[in-house]
């Protein structure tokens, strides 16, 4: 057993072992100019240098992706919840969410700078926009998917509408809505960035652009390990939810 | 618990005129049409059926011959289209207290435990106290589940989920037992195992049982009454009384009245020309 958890985690290591070693391989032989590409050395040296830079940026893309995530999640659900249930609202609204969805996010992040300008809001607000739909159409069909046969259990029992909901449905929906915020979180951090790059002077995004344009690439190189860095911490964070909320689930579900 | 099954043993020698006694459920010409937008289907025709208070009835059948239709009439769960029905006095019009229903899938709540599970309808009835705690640990018990009461249903093969199932449905002590099919998804060898355990449960709590199946042999052997379908739309082809004494074994499979009942049932399915 614990020699196959090793070796689980061996393996990834071996892989990103292999893809550093050649890099490293093809920026030195083939002298390849530090502006166009900097080797691995060098993103590491550029991360420490700047190492107090990078933790301040990161921690400004952090809460913009937070709190566009819990925004996302705090409006999504409820709105999930009401189209579920409302039929003429599930009518009315449904097709409009979908369609929504044609517009390239993107094309959205000016207006909501003129809107929100270039503070923290205009940054969560385009993290919301990205996230927010995962989160509703995977929670609707959460709860949709509820087994019919537990619903009319709780019709036997003469459950009441709201134990129903909060005792069966909403639980059954569980699994679904963290399959959806699996998905919102990765995106609420690509939304931050989108909006850091439309307008800000701060955040990784920021951070990026400004390296980029003073052909300090080693610097862009290491502002984007970091943002990776972030993306899989805060998946993690929702992962590591899944598990203290559902610690029924079979070990499958919790797979990244 | 157990000051009813002896009652209910005493109770089981005249099985055989429970037409007899005072009914304790009654359904009078009984009728389902569903409406499916371009067509109207008729599920039941008309079905009339009597049963006294600690009773156990079989609805045997075809598949699709309507006797689920008419258990969740029994339940209040859907409403008839014609016809009465009514248990202790009381005519059925909706769901009611004191019904407890288990269904061909276990069914259960994946996100609690076993123990949670049985008590889900204590807590929504909203006796959850001590003592509800202690019957579900003792019904537990009686279907060889004691220790699994903090497990979680996927831990339990389909068998053991069943009884869960079971545990939860008379948790309440519930008027009326339905079970739709509950142990055609096993496999041979539990099936019989649960019908033991079933009669079991019955002989200790003196439930009244409506049991839905299309196993002639899990009909008879179970039942005081078996209430045989026709094809849809339903009505009772025949009505067979089971007058082979309780406490009954797997050895009662193989007495000569059991398959002579058998054979009745199977010429009433039309299943023996």
């Amino acid at each position: 057993m614990m020699r196959a958890n090793f070796l689980k985690l061996l393996y990834p290591l071996a892989g990103i072992a292999i893809i550093l070693i050649a890099w490293h391989l093809y920026v030195v032989l083939l002298r390849v100019p530090t502006v166009v590409l900097p080797g691995p050395l060098q993103v590491s040296a550029a991360t420490t240098t700047h190492a107090k830079i990078l933790l301040e940026e990161s921690w400004v893309t952090t809460l913009e992706c937070i709190y566009g995530f819990a925004l996302a999640l705090g409006l999504g659900i409820p709105i999930a919840v009401v189209m579920t249930y409302s039929r003429v609202t599930n009518l009315m609204f449904y097709p409009l969410l979908v369609a929504s969805q044609s517009i390239p996010k993107v094309a959205v992040a000016p207006i909501l700078l003129v809107w929100f300008g270039t503070g923290i809001e205009s940054k969560l607000a385009m993290a919301f926009v990205i996230a927010f739909f995962p989160i509703v159409v995977d929670t609707a069909t959460g709860l949709r998917s509820t087994s019919p046969e537990l619903l009319e259990l709780a019709r036997s029992l003469q459950c009441s509408r709201l134990q129903t909901f909060f005792k069966i449905q909403l639980p059954s929906a569980l699994p679904s809505i963290f399959s959806g915020a699996k998905i919102a979180v990765t995106l609420a951090v690509i939304g931050a960035v989108i909006g850091e790059f439309i307008g800000s002077n701060e955040g990784l995004g920021n951070l990026l652009l400004t390296a980029n344009s003073q052909l300090n690439t080693p610097l862009a190189w290491a502002a984007l390990v970091v943002l990776s860095v972030l993306g899989m911490i805060l998946y993690g964070a929702v992962v590591l939810a899944e598990r203290i909320m559902m610690p029924w689930a079979p070990d499958g579900a919790h797979k990244l | 618990m157990n000051a009813n099954g002896a009652n209910h043993d005493a109770g089981q020698a005249n099985a055989g005129q429970a037409s007899a006694r005072p009914a304790f459920g009654r359904l009078v010409n009984v009728a389902k049409t569903f409406d499916t937008g371009s067509q109207r289907v008729t599920a039941v025709k008309d079905v009339s059926l009597a049963f006294g208070q600690g009773d156990l009835i079989s609805l045997l059948g075809p598949s699709g011959c309507g006797k689920t239709t008419v258990l969740k009439m029994m339940g209040g769960l859907i409403p008839a289209s014609g016809g009465t029905l009514e248990l202790a006095g009381q005519a059925i019009t909706g769901p009611y207290p004191g019904v407890g229903v288990v269904f061909q899938a276990p069914t259960l709540m994946p996100w609690r435990t076993v123990l949670g599970n049985v008590l889900f309808p204590m807590e929504v009835l909203g006796k959850n106290d001590r003592s509800a705690k202690k019957r579900a640990e003792e019904l537990l018990a009686l279907v060889g589940l004691s220790g699994f009461e903090h497990a979680y249903p996927r831990q339990l093969s389909g068998g053991m989920q069943q009884r869960v199932a079971l545990c939860r449905a008379i948790v309440h002590e519930p008027s009326i037992l339905l079970m739709d099919e509950p142990f055609g998804a096993l496999d041979e060898l539990t099936r019989l195992e649960m019908n033991d355990l079933l009669l079991n449960i019955r002989r200790v709590t003196g439930a009244t049982v409506a049991f839905v199946t299309h196993s002639i042999s899990e009909a008879i052997y179970l039942s005081d009454r078996v209430f045989v379908f026709s094809k849809r739309p339903a009505v009772i082809a025949l009505e067979l009384d089971v007058d082979i004494p309780y406490p009954r074994s797997q050895q009662t499979r193989f007495l000569q009245r059991f398959t002579e009942l058998e054979k009745q049932a199977s010429i009433a399915l039309g299943v023996v020309k």
